[in-house]
């Protein structure tokens, strides 16, 4: 009895939301920018360096050289095997996704060139349905271990993800270890995966592929966890560290190896690609 | 009625036939057994049984790891420590042997009275109980020991302790190691298969689950606090992601259910423990012959092609 977790504490405790912000007001210093004006930034307030949440298809912007991102598995969708309904359908809720992010899904794969180097490129976005990891994500992300191995290059993967899709019941559990096999097939083919995790990286996703980077880097601020500080806090009762769970924490712990600010990501990248190409050139 | 039931068994069947469609497990050699499986199932679960299955799984008389090891296992050598920072006892790992052979046995293992259960905190591992269990793994390739995992947790443990010493990361790479071992591996949920904590030693060759065994992506209280709002419908969100054993062998998640005696393994450890050793004995008699190379290349295909998308 007594061992059951008491989430419903947690449901009955939520704080107030705080008065809903703008998105493009930085929420540390409250700064506002333009769209274009954090665009040009790389989503990062040019005031006081806070990182904002970006959009797959601007993270490969940033990251690949341009033209050079040709894009894979587009066209997969996700199902309903479970005809899964809480308050609403799960079909309801991918339709609204994908009609306000534009993309099919929480990932983007494709071939890329980082500074002349060849990788394959493997992007989370947090904005559809929180980056969750169903079937789709975890048969793209495989899908993206493949391309690398046949094409002998590196993958490198940028996380952005709540952890697994409920909705998909036990079969978005199952892609943890689907992706963990396709990460080990990538490795037994001799090539890199370079995990950059940012905020937030947590859950399922953490606890599988994206930890398995030959290297791991993250980016400041970034939450990196496997349980989120409120469930932490609900369920323990425990005092929080000022810094619990960030990316801050992870690198004092030992789990990453850098902590890289994003406009010093692409390149941190391109050496690490050089370093990891056959003859370092 | 007869009739009723038998075209229900029918219907059931060829459902599972058209699995395949799915990408799902490896059904066609097994619908023999599937058939007696079911005959003993007799019906889909409503979502009362589905939430029977969850009580039973959780039944504090359930019998944990530790017990079977007891019934199945001469020789038991409990091994300790993850050889870095801690001892976990929520999961515990040794050599036995089972029907004759050396095997490496790990599973979590939850307390019976307030005082065990402090100690084990409750089947919840931490990144220790993990790194130990890797430790174990390791060991069993080594030297060639079949391993066998038995899956009982609620889930990983989640505190600010576990999360600075890296679960999420523990998780990960004990996966990792279960699909790199080259030895027969078995793996049976026998209580809660509950979340990251559970498939972190569930990558296996053949994963079995008991009867009333559940698995889930998360616990249904926590389904329903984020999904409905209110952790109060856990019941709703049970019966909406199905963590029962025949769902999860309909979608090809296990392949294989492990009969219990009848009202939960708990009324009669005895027997549960002696279908137990009879369904692990038969997973591990089928892999005693497969090479290495080819152990590791078919478990991964076989994770590999989880999940249903257009």
């Amino acid at each position: 009895m007594s061992s059951r977790i008491d989430v419903s504490i947690e449901h009955r405790n939520v704080p107030e939301p705080p008065g809903k912000q703008h998105p493009n007001t930085c929420p540390e210093c409250q700064s506002h920018y333009r769209d274009d004006e954090l665009e040009a930034a790389l989503w990062v307030c040019p005031h006081c360096g806070h990182h904002f949440p970006m959009r797959a298809r601007s993270r490969i912007a940033s990251l690949a050289d341009e033209g050079t991102f040709v894009e894979e598995a587009a066209d997969l969708r996700s199902e309903d095997p479970l005809q899964f309904f809480d308050l609403r359908p799960y079909t309801e809720r991918l339709a609204e996704a994908e009609m306000k992010t534009g993309l099919g899904e929480a990932i983007v794969i494709g071939q890329a060139s980082i500074d002349g180097k060849p990788c394959e490129l493997s992007v989370m976005d947090f904005a559809f349905m929180g980056g969750s990891m169903g079937s789709v994500v975890g048969e793209k992300f495989s899908r993206a271990c493949d391309s690398a191995a046949d094409r002998g290059v590196p993958l490198v993967s940028v996380t952005a993800s709540g952890g697994a899709r409920m909705q998909e019941g036990i079969l978005s559990l199952m892609q943890l270890p689907k992706t963990v096999c396709a990460v080990e097939d990538l490795h037994d083919s001799g090539q890199a995966l370079i995990s950059v995790m940012t905020h937030p990286t947590t859950a399922g996703v953490l606890a599988s592929f994206a930890s398995l980077g030959d290297v791991i880097v993250a980016e400041p601020g970034a939450l990196l966890a496997f349980t989120g500080p409120r469930v932490v806090q609900q369920t323990t009762r425990e005092k929080l560290p000022e810094d619990f769970g960030l990316a801050e924490q992870n690198l004092r712990f030992g789990h990453i190896d850098a902590i890289v600010p994003r406009p010093e990501l692409r390149p941190h990248l391109s050496r690490l690609l050089r370093l990891f190409s056959r003859n370092g050139d | 009625m007869a009739t009723d039931h038998e075209l229900h068994l029918r219907d059931r069947l060829t459902r599972l036939r058209s699995l395949n469609l799915l990408g799902g497990a490896r059904l066609s050699g097994e619908l023999e057994k599937l058939q007696r499986q079911l005959d003993r199932i007799q019906s889909a679960p409503t979502d009362e049984e589905i939430w029977r299955s969850v009580e039973l799984a959780r039944h504090q008389d359930r019998p944990y790891t530790l017990d079977y090891v007891e019934r199945l296992l001469d020789d038991w050598v409990e091994l300790h420590g993850d050889r870095g920072r801690a001892d976990d006892a929520a999961l515990v790992v040794g050599l036995g042997r089972f029907n004759g052979r050396t095997i490496a046995l790990l599973g979590n293992q939850k307390g019976r009275d307030i005082k065990e259960r402090t100690h084990r905190n409750f089947g919840m591992a931490y990144p220790e109980g993990y790194r130990k269990a890797m430790r174990l793994m390791e060991l069993a390739d080594r030297h060639g020991f079949p391993l066998v995992s038995l899956v009982d947790i609620p889930g990983a443990y989640p505190g600010v302790a576990a999360e600075q010493h890296g679960q999420g990361g523990a998780i990960a790479r004990s996966q990792a190691v279960m699909a790199r071992l080259g030895v027969p591996t078995v793996a049976c949920v026998i209580g809660e298969g509950g979340s990251g904590g559970a498939i972190a030693t569930a990558l296996a060759d053949k994963v079995l689950m008991q009867e009333n065994a559940i698995y889930t992506v998360i616990s249904p209280e926590g389904c329903a606090a984020i999904l409905w709002r209110d952790a109060g419908e856990a019941k709703k969100a049970a019966a909406a992601f199905k963590p029962d054993a025949v769902h999860c062998l309909e979608l090809g998640v296990v392949d294989g259910i492990v009969p219990e005696p009848e009202g939960g393994a708990h009324t009669d450890p005895d027997a549960a423990a002696r279908f137990l050793g009879e369904s692990l004995q038969e997973a591990l008699d089928e892999l005693e012959s497969v090479a290495p190379d080819d152990l590791k290349r078919r478990r991964r295909a076989k994770f590999r092609s989880l999940g249903v998308y257009a």
